[in-house]
Formats: structure tokens, C-alpha cells, sequence
């Protein structure tokens, strides 16, 4: 069985389809890309991954778990804003990444010392140490990021989801990124889905690149059928991924549907 | 050069900043000045003499009767109150408004009633606060209480949903509890709006306060200004008035600088 078993999921909003026959399956240890236009439900799917929000039909498993009906220490989250506490600095951020499970949200003498030398530790891999008791507010976007990465990985999720995580960094500051992402991963060898509208990066780091989009359009009622999963790339060869397409497997093609 | 381009200089704005207060006090003393050449007996606008010598009596000289001084007595019952039903409004709006910030629940059962019970004109309930209450000190503060209420909570709630939701999500992907969000995200985040918020409800909580205090009351600061006005006064009321304007402003300038001091992260981005 697969680490992330996605089955026919769907997902409608009253009327307005936004995902159908979602099928996928990923093994523990995979980057996923996820790509496609604006409102094709990428962010959508995430968010079920997340499962802030639950499919209408369908069921989403991790490692054969039950489906989830709310977010929970098993997926960690970084979005491309927000993702941190302004009213903690960094340090208390990463802290809180271990405290918020407890009753009251914070640890105490020897298990919060503990806790700061492992957020200390998570400072340094992140290269945060030397901002380490600054406001969030008063770090760049791409420091920000790298915050909001370490403190998902404190709570140590089995899947980290990323929802256009760069898509608010300046080119060069992005490029950054992908090393660190890139660096992090061959540490911790975890399962990331990321959403981004940047095709590029989702061949640069994902191992698989899931496309999603309409394969069925009524033009006079547009929100009538929802987006799936048209292409599934086998991105690892950086830069020639389209040989080894996973088509047969995941994909509902135009002509079928 | 466009007008809304033009910015004045430091001391062009200290002097731009004083020429309103300047501006009014002249007029005050020429009109003053008017009345008293044409009857030296006028007390409809007494001189800024007699207002500073008045002043004085009231802060240091003691009521023949009672030898108390009766400022010093109507400000401390007057602050009280204020205080007393501010702090209270201040703690029932953090609780229901953060309730209906977090809980679809709360939501859904109170965010109607509030808006509606904001819509009450509060010193119309005065007669059945001072029937219910009677004339003593609970009827004013009730009255702060029920004026200020639903404003604050109203704002305070839609602070919380103004909290970006990745925060919320964020925190649930860390473990942590409805009670913990509330206790160590919206919280924290909450104080400072509380105060600026408080700062705002002020000026209504003093109108209530003066209100009550005018129609039934035997201390502070609104009923001296009433009971006074039987006089014709005007030197005793223009100084209360000025006290009450000062008080006002280090009341706000207290909780601004505390805002500034307790919440450093909020000027973190500046």
C-alpha cells in the first residue's frame, strides 16, 4: 500500500465542481509537484491534503490511516504568507513548534530547555541563529520562509505540504530556497506535496510533477465539471522529464472522459 | 508644486501643532474681555484670571463643611467608575468576542444579538438602570458597561477574523487545541487591539459616565459640573472641564505608551 493513497476524490462547492476522480497514489519519501492554471483546484487539493477542508466524495489516506477531518501534527503546513506567529520571535516560533501540542501551549522548566536547544539546533541547520530573538516582521521574505520550514518540521509531520511557499520571493532569494529545500530533503528524506504555478521549480525539485486541469469543459456553465490530474511527470531526470511519463497509471484523458 | 505635496518643517509643526489652542484661548480672553468691560459682574465667560485663581481653590482649599476637598473626592469616584465599568466591558468583550472570532458555534449564536444590542441607545436604558439598580454606584458603571459593550466587541471579534486563517491552520498542524489557539495565538494578538480599542471607547465611556453622574449622583465630576450650573459658575465648570480633558489624555497617553512597551513585535516591521 502507498504512503498517500488519494481515491476518487471530488470536490464541489454547491454547484461549482472544482475537483473529480482525483486518484493518486505516492510513496513515502516522493516530492510532488503540483502545477496548473490559476483556479484549476490545485490549492484546492492541498488544502484536502491538509484536511482543512474534507472531499465531497472520496477518501484520503496516510500510511492507511483513517481519513482526517481536520488538520493535525501529521501534516505540516507552510503557506506563502503567514505561516509564522508575528507576536513570537523566531526562536519562541520554533519553541511553539513542540509546546502548542501540550494543554497549554507551552513547556516548562527542563522540557522547555530541552526544547530551546533543539529549536537552537533547528536555527543553525536553517542558518536563523544570528536573528534568533527578532520579530518575524523584521526578517525578509525568503528568512521568513525558512522560519516558517523549520517550525513545520519541529512538529515532525509525515507529510509537509507547501503551498507556493516562493511565490512571493524575489528571483535570487528563490534560487536560495530550492538549495535549502533541496539540502533539507536529503537530510530528512520526508514526503512534500508542493503547489506552485512555476513549472520550472516543480521540475527542479519534485520528483513527480502532477498536472492538474479540466479535462471536460462546458462553456456555458464553466463551473459544471472540476479539474483532475492530467499529466503525472516523472520529474527526477531534471530537465527531460517528459520520457518517462506515468500516464497509463494516474491520468484521465480527454478522449475517455 | 501640489498642496497635498507640501510638508512642513519641525518647528513648523510644533507651531502648527500649538496655533489651534493658541487661536481658541485669544478668542476666549477677548470675548471675556468684551463682556467684562461692559458688566464687571458678567459670569457667563469670567476672565483666565478668576479661572486660574478658581483653579486653585478647587485643588488645594478644602470644603468648609465637610474639610475635604471635594475635586480630589469627585475625581477619585468619578476614575473609579470609569475604570471600574471600562475594565469590566474590556474583559466581557474579550470573551465573547474572541468566542466569536474562534467558534463557528459562538458565531452563528451571537454575532447577530451583539450587532443588534450595539444599536441600542444606551442612555435610554439609564431610567431602567437607575429602577433596576438603584441610584447608587452600580447603575453608572452599568451604564459604561452596557454603552461601550457591544462596540467593543463587535471591533474585537472582527479582530479575530481578521487574523490571517494560515495562522489558525498553522497552529492545528502543530497540535495545538481550540484552547491553545485561543490562549497563545488570538490572544496575544488580541491585547494590543484591546487596547487601541479601549482608547477609542473611552470618550463614549466618559459621556456615560458624565450622564449618570448628572442626573443622580452626590460625588463626581460630571455632578459637580450640574449642580454648579445652578450657580451660573462658569469658572467652576470651565475648570472641571479642563481636568476632565486632562485626565482623557493621560488616560490614552498611558495606554498607548503601554501598548508600545508590551507590544514590541507590532513595531517589529516599521
Amino acid at each position: 500500500m502507498s504512503f498517500v493513497e488519494v481515491s476518487n476524490v471530488w470536490q464541489a462547492y454547491g454547484d461549482r465542481s472544482i475537483l473529480e476522480r482525483v486518484n493518486v497514489a505516492i510513496e513515502e519519501g516522493e516530492f510532488i509537484s503540483i502545477v496548473g492554471a490559476s483556479g484549476c483546484g490545485k490549492s484546492t487539493f492541498l488544502r484536502m491534503l491538509l484536511a482543512e477542508e474534507t472531499p465531497t466524495k472520496g477518501t484520503i489516506r496516510i500510511d492507511g490511516g483513517e481519513p482526517a477531518v481536520e488538520p493535525n501534527p501529521e501534516r505540516g503546513v507552510v503557506f506563502q504568507r503567514y505561516s509564522v506567529f508575528p507576536h513570537l520571535t523566531v526562536r519562541e516560533n520554533l519553541v511553539a513548534g513542540e509546546g502548542f501540542a501540550t494543554f497549554w501551549g507551552r513547556l516548562f522548566g527542563v522540557q522547555r530547555r530541552a526544547a530551546v536547544e533543539r529549536a537552537d539546533e533547528m536555527l543553525e541547520r536553517i542558518g536563523l541563529n544570528h536573528v534568533a530573538d527578532q520579530f518575524p516582521a523584521s526578517l525578509s521574505g525568503g528568512m521568513q520562509q525558512r522560519l516558517a520550514i523549520g517550525q513545520a518540521l519541529t512538529a515532525k509531520p509525515r507529510v509537509l505540504l507547501l503551498d507556493e511557499p516562493f511565490g512571493a520571493l524575489d528571483p535570487g532569494t528563490r534560487l536560495r530556497m530550492h538549495e535549502f529545500l533541496q539540502e533539507l530533503r536529503a537530510e530528512t528524506n520526508m514526503t512534500v506535496f508542493m503547489v506552485t504555478h512555476d513549472l520550472e521549480e516543480g521540475f527542479k525539485l519534485g520528483d513527480r510533477c502532477l498536472v492538474f486541469d479540466k479535462p471536460r469543459w462546458d462553456p456555458h456553465d464553466p463551473g459544471r465539471y472540476g479539474a483532475t490530474i492530467t499529466y503525472d511527470f516523472d520529474a527526477r531526470n531534471n530537465g527531460i522529464p517528459f520520457q518517462t511519463t506515468k500516464e497509463t497509471e494516474n491520468v484521465v484523458h480527454a478522449a475517455t472522459a | 508644486m501640489r498642496l497635498m505635496n507640501h510638508f512642513p518643517g519641525r518647528p513648523g509643526a510644533v507651531a502648527l501643532a500649538m496655533l489651534p489652542f493658541v487661536l481658541v484661548l485669544a478668542a476666549y480672553a477677548i470675548g471675556s474681555d468684551i463682556r467684562l468691560t461692559a458688566n464687571p459682574a458678567d459670569k457667563l465667560l469670567p476672565a483666565p484670571g478668576t479661572i486660574w485663581d478658581t483653579a486653585i481653590r478647587l485643588f488645594t482649599e478644602p470644603d468648609r463643611r465637610s474639610q475635604e476637598i471635594l475635586l480630589w473626592n469627585d475625581t477619585f469616584a468619578s476614575l473609579a467608575r470609569l475604570l471600574g465599568g471600562v475594565a469590566i466591558s474590556a474583559l466581557i468583550a474579550m470573551i465573547i468576542g474572541m468566542a466569536i472570532g474562534i467558534l463557528p458555534y459562538a458565531r452563528s449564536g451571537l454575532s447577530g444579538f451583539v450587532a443588534v444590542l450595539s444599536m441600542v441607545p444606551p442612555l435610554a436604558l439609564l431610567p431602567i438602570l437607575f429602577i433596576v439598580f438603584g441610584l447608587g454606584e452600580v447603575s453608572k458603571v452599568v451604564l459604561i458597561v452596557i454603552g461601550i459593550t457591544p462596540f467593543m466587541t463587535r471591533d474585537l471579534s472582527q479582530r479575530v477574523l481578521d487574523i490571517p486563517r494560515e495562522q489558525f491552520v498553522k497552529a492545528q498542524t502543530l497540535g495545538a487545541s481550540t484552547w491553545v489557539v485561543a490562549l497563545n495565538v488570538v490572544l496575544p494578538q488580541l491585547l494590543p487591539r484591546l487596547i487601541s480599542n479601549v482608547r477609542l471607547s473611552l470618550g463614549s465611556a466618559w459621556l456615560f459616565l458624565i450622564a449618570a453622574e448628572a442626573v443622580a449622583s452626590n460625588v463626581g465630576l460630571g455632578y459637580r459640573i450640574f449642580l454648579v450650573r445652578r450657580y451660573l459658575a462658569m469658572d467652576v465648570i470651565l475648570t472641571y472641564v479642563i481636568w476632565i480633558t486632562l485626565l482623557a489624555f493621560v488616560v490614552d497617553w498611558l495606554l498607548k505608551t503601554i501598548s508600545r512597551k508590551a507590544f514590541p513585535w507590532l513595531e517589529a516591521g516599521l
